[in-house]
């Protein structure tokens, strides 16, 4: 199995753990990643914003590269982007070039400008959780777990983006995609109706107040309902969630949970090692709640 | 006003209607006058107030008389309103009324445009149209044909009893069809109906008994109707009977067999209480089914599954109304007209998934709450939550399911009101502080406002805002363990979190999961809601485009039982009107084969949508029922050879009528 993979800027940095899991677990299970070449920044939720039509140019000069990079190599033309922000921006600009003309119009202009085509209809942006459980099946990845996470207890934390306002591959209320995939691994899921609440966002940083308490809420039911570590799809989640603890323990409460990304919990069912997975990369250290369970 | 007729053609009549000044406001209706006088063939033309008054009526078959008046042409409004009028005033003249064309300037000119003049223009475009293609019509009969004397109504809910009590009481037999192992419907599940809060079953089960003891009246429970043959007046009903496994006319519903099945303990669930208690695979659905005779449940009885039981229910029966060996039947009957009264389904609420229903035990679907403060219900009217606990504080979730862009956009009519009711049966019942989360209250029936009043007079809470979840986490200790109804009340301006133990989805009401496949049985139509189509929402709601079949109640679309009941009524007077009538008269504007022409391709054959062209194997042409025949003209237009021909709609008639819009 090939896909073009675009990182995006937090797999580059903040969710370095996301991209050597993922990587990590694509090598397991035997998909090949090919780094759209030259990406750029996909504008996250604040260009759009501020300035639609530019956004989309910005995003749709991604989705020209890997369309063209697909062609060249002749690979499936399904782009991975595992951070959700790139994930619903690349896949929004999409919906914008087939639905709206005058955007079409604009952007074809500004990729002409540069000397790009437009990319071509049956483009798809796939998150990576919808890629391994839909492309590759949960009976194939259960016949490759090899050390089953039995007893580990996760809150499946999705977040916002992945599911609203495109729910591609899951329910926009009430995702189970990942509970699927968890289970597969050998986890537990508790039952978590926090699932696609949100995490602060930008808050954290610019509303600090609001941003902490929405982080703390998700921290402390996940404490409560008996979970180990939170388990999420999103490097703006694991941030917000795992990179703010002590500030949340000094307005609320100490709630000490680790917060893993669901490629490094796959990839340690699969056997591989906490190093490849960088689990040792989290703020909140992982391994007591890893510890003898597999 | 004679013209310059020039003698070749018929003579033609021309009258303008100036409706008022619905015609006349935008209309040069003088003007149009004198241009159709002008026009070849036109004997007289005149205009008229009113024409379809007595008086314009009368100058008409006046004219007729004695001028010796060939055709007809009158422009006024839409021939769905007066096309028979005219026709009537024609024959009285001592025309052949389809010697006459209408020409509707008024719902297609008058109303719809604004400039006078190129509304006029258009006016005389149509008026032109319409004395072109008058001359071609031909005489033309309208075909009688007799009726059935039988009715049948088919679902037995409040609106199916009513009719088919109406009908039976006018003296008809009536053949009342019901899927369910009883009838009684929806108003069966309640406990009290609003806003008199007078007792659901005492007012019904009468009602319900009536049915069962009608000497006119043939109840065929637990059975369905599979296929509708015929033409008004005169329909084959096919009606699956499904197996009870017990003989009905011995089994008195003594309830001995269920005493004596195996399973000692009730452990499935019970449809009728909507699942909150458990009943065994021989079950009565409650005390009062109508019938009152048991039904063996083959999905759980042990002898149906694997034929391995010591079937300790059929020993204990000494009527011996057991019968494992029952089979489905098929059984065909005629009726002249047909009732439908199949009623609603209950929106889901699990398809809102920020309620939580179906994963908090204590958020309930208000059928599930009927049952719950219903005295015969599955704790007798007492309100205990499933977790065991009484409840302190209890919210009402209103539109959930209606009046919402994802789900249902309707309102469903009744919510507003049940919630209402139940809001004081629950008060009354636990003495809990109870809220109603409203968009908007609508209680426009009589005395509805009235008990609105006296509920805000009991202390029930109104907050107004569509509520945005229904979660289990705690953000004070007040909340710890019980459900948070997140909020913004928009008359406070603010977001709220109220904490309550019990919540409950007023649930909207949408058309029948199977209306579709329904809708192709009996071959009516349905809206884009999915509800059964009336032939006109206001001048012919229980009537349907399919002549002869009526529909009544919520499968119409949402009502509360008075305007259920009422339209129950209006339908079975329809139907007793077409069956007493003796005969129907049939529009001749039908198609026929002409069979020198006819090549045999049976193209037309799977295009009628009325299964009006049969094919007649011996001869290799096709054959066209007269009577079934509605007159869509579909077969007309597609027929490769052009042998097909539509009464009203010949070629010349067509031809005609483009030759004057373009002249």
């Amino acid at each position: 199995m090939n896909y073009l993979y675009y990182p995006g800027c937090s797999l580059k940095g903040t969710g370095r753990a996301y991209d050597e899991s993922l990587k990590a677990v694509c090598r397991a299970l035997g998909i090949t990643l090919s780094e759209v070449p030259d990406w750029n920044c996909c504008g996250a939720t604040a260009y759009m914003s501020v300035e639609e039509t530019r956004a989309h140019a910005l995003a749709a000069r991604n989705l020209s590269l890997a369309d063209a990079a697909a062609a060249d190599k002749g690979l499936k033309r399904d782009i991975i982007a595992p951070c959700s922000a790139c994930y619903l921006v690349l896949a929004k600009t999409l919906h914008a070039l087939d639905e709206q003309i005058e955007t079409r119009v604009l952007v074809e202009r500004a990729l002409k400008a540069g000397g790009l085509d437009m990319p071509k209809a049956g483009l798809q942006v796939r998150h990576p959780l919808d890629v391994l459980v839909n492309d590759v099946g949960l009976a194939a990845i259960s016949a490759k777990v090899k050390s089953p996470l039995k007893g580990l207890k996760l809150a499946p934390y999705y977040g916002c983006q992945l599911v609203r306002p495109y729910a591609a591959f899951d329910d926009q209320a009430h995702p189970v995609t990942m509970d699927r995939l968890m289970a597969a691994s050998g986890a537990e899921c508790v039952d978590f109706p926090l699932k696609t609440r949100c995490c602060g966002g930008s808050l954290t940083g610019t509303v600090p107040d609001a941003g902490l308490r929405l982080a703390y809420i998700i921290l402390k039911e996940a404490k409560k309902r008996g979970a180990h570590a939170v388990v999420t799809v999103c490097p703006l989640c694991q941030f917000n969630l795992d990179g703010y603890q002590d500030k949340i323990a000094a307005e609320f409460e100490e709630v000490a949970m680790p917060v893993l990304y669901f490629t490094q919990v796959l990839g340690l069912a699969l056997g591989l090692s906490e190093r490849e997975l960088g689990i040792q990369r989290g703020i909140v250290p992982a391994e007591p709640a890893l510890a003898g369970r597999r | 006003m004679k013209s310059a007729s020039n003698g070749s053609g018929p003579k033609i009549g021309f009258y303008i209607c100036h409706c008022g000044t619905n015609i006349a406001g935008t209309i040069d209706v003088e003007a149009v006058r004198e241009h159709a006088a002008k026009l070849p063939g036109v004997a007289v033309s005149k205009g008229y107030k009113y024409m379809c008054s007595d008086p314009g009526q009368e100058m008409i078959a006046q004219d007729i008389r004695a001028q010796g008046l060939e055709r007809l042409v009158v422009a006024a409004c839409s021939p769905n309103l007066h096309e028979e009028t005219f026709r009537k005033a024609a024959a009285k003249g001592g025309l052949n009324p389809f010697f006459f064309q209408m020409v509707n300037i008024r719902e297609h000119a008058s109303w719809v445009h604004e400039d006078k003049a190129a509304a006029t223009q258009k006016a005389e475009d149509q008026v032109r149209a319409a004395i072109h293609r008058v001359r071609f019509h031909k005489a033309l009969e309208k075909k009688r044909v007799p009726v059935h004397p039988d009715v049948m109504v088919v679902g037995g809910g409040i609106a199916g009893i009513h009719a088919a009590l109406t009908a039976a009481n006018a003296g008809k037999k009536v053949i009342l069809v019901e899927r369910e192992a009883t009838i009684g419907g929806h108003m069966a599940l309640f406990d009290k109906t609003f806003p008199t809060l007078d007792c659901s079953a005492c007012i019904l089960t009468p009602k319900m008994s009536a049915v069962k003891g009608h000497p006119n009246i043939t109840l065929w429970a637990y059975s369905e109707v599979t296929k509708v043959e015929g033409y008004v007046g005169n329909f084959k009903v096919t009606v699956k009977r499904k197996p009870r496994y017990v003989k009905e006319d011995l089994c008195v519903g003594c309830d001995a067999c269920i005493d004596a099945c195996v399973f000692k303990e009730a452990k499935f669930p019970d449809e009728f209480n909507q699942g909150l208690s458990k009943r065994k695979p021989v079950y009565l659905s409650f005390p009062q089914a109508t019938p009152k005779v048991v039904t063996i449940d083959p999905k759980t009885c042990i002898q149906l599954k694997t034929g391995k039981c010591k079937m300790t229910c059929a020993a204990a029966c000494d009527r011996k109304a057991i019968d494992f060996g029952q089979k489905e039947e098929s059984k065909e009957v005629p009726v002249g007209a047909i009732i439908l009264t199949t009623g609603f389904d209950a929106f889901d609420p699990k398809r809102h998934e920020y309620y939580g229903y179906g994963r908090y035990p204590n958020v309930y679907s208000a059928l599930e709450v009927e049952r719950l403060v219903n005295a015969s219900g599955p704790t007798g009217g007492d309100v205990v939550l499933r977790d065991g606990r009484r409840p302190e504080a209890i919210g009402i979730i209103h539109c959930v399911g209606s009046r919402d862009e994802h789900t249902n956009k309707w309102c469903s009519r009744v919510c507003c009101m049940y919630s209402l009711k139940l809001a004081h049966l629950l008060k009354e019942r636990t003495g809990a502080q109870v809220y109603n989360f409203y968009i908007d209250m609508r209680t426009p029936g009589k005395t509805f406002e009235e008990f609105y009043d006296r509920l805000l007079k009991e202390g029930v809470q109104f907050v107004r805002g569509r509520v945005a979840e229904v979660n289990d986490w705690a953000m004070t200790r007040e909340e710890e363990g019980r459900l948070v109804i997140r909020v913004e009340d928009t008359l406070a301006g603010f977001v709220r979190r109220i904490p309550v133990d019990m919540v409950v989805l007023s649930q909207g009401l949408e058309a029948r999961k199977d209306a579709l496949d329904v809708r192709r049985i009996f071959n009516i139509g349905c809206g884009s809601d999915g509800f059964f189509q009336e032939r006109h929402p206001k001048l012919a709601p229980v009537s349907t485009f399919a002549d002869g079949i009526f529909i009544a109640g919520a499968c119409q679309g949402p009502k509360d039982i008075p305007d259920t009941v009422a339209q129950a009524g209006a339908a079975a007077a329809e139907a007793l009107a077409l069956v007493d009538a003796g005969h129907v008269e049939m529009e001749p504007n039908t198609s026929r084969v002409v069979e020198e022409e006819c090549s045999g391709c049976k193209s037309c054959v799977p295009l009628c949508p009325y299964s009006a062209i049969t094919f007649d194997e011996a001869k290799k042409k096709a054959s066209i029922n007269e009577i079934l025949c509605k007159g869509c003209g579909v077969c007309a237009a597609a027929c490769p050879s052009g042998s097909i021909r539509q009464n009203l709609f010949e070629d010349d008639e067509i031809f005609g009528e483009i030759e004057g819009v373009l002249s």
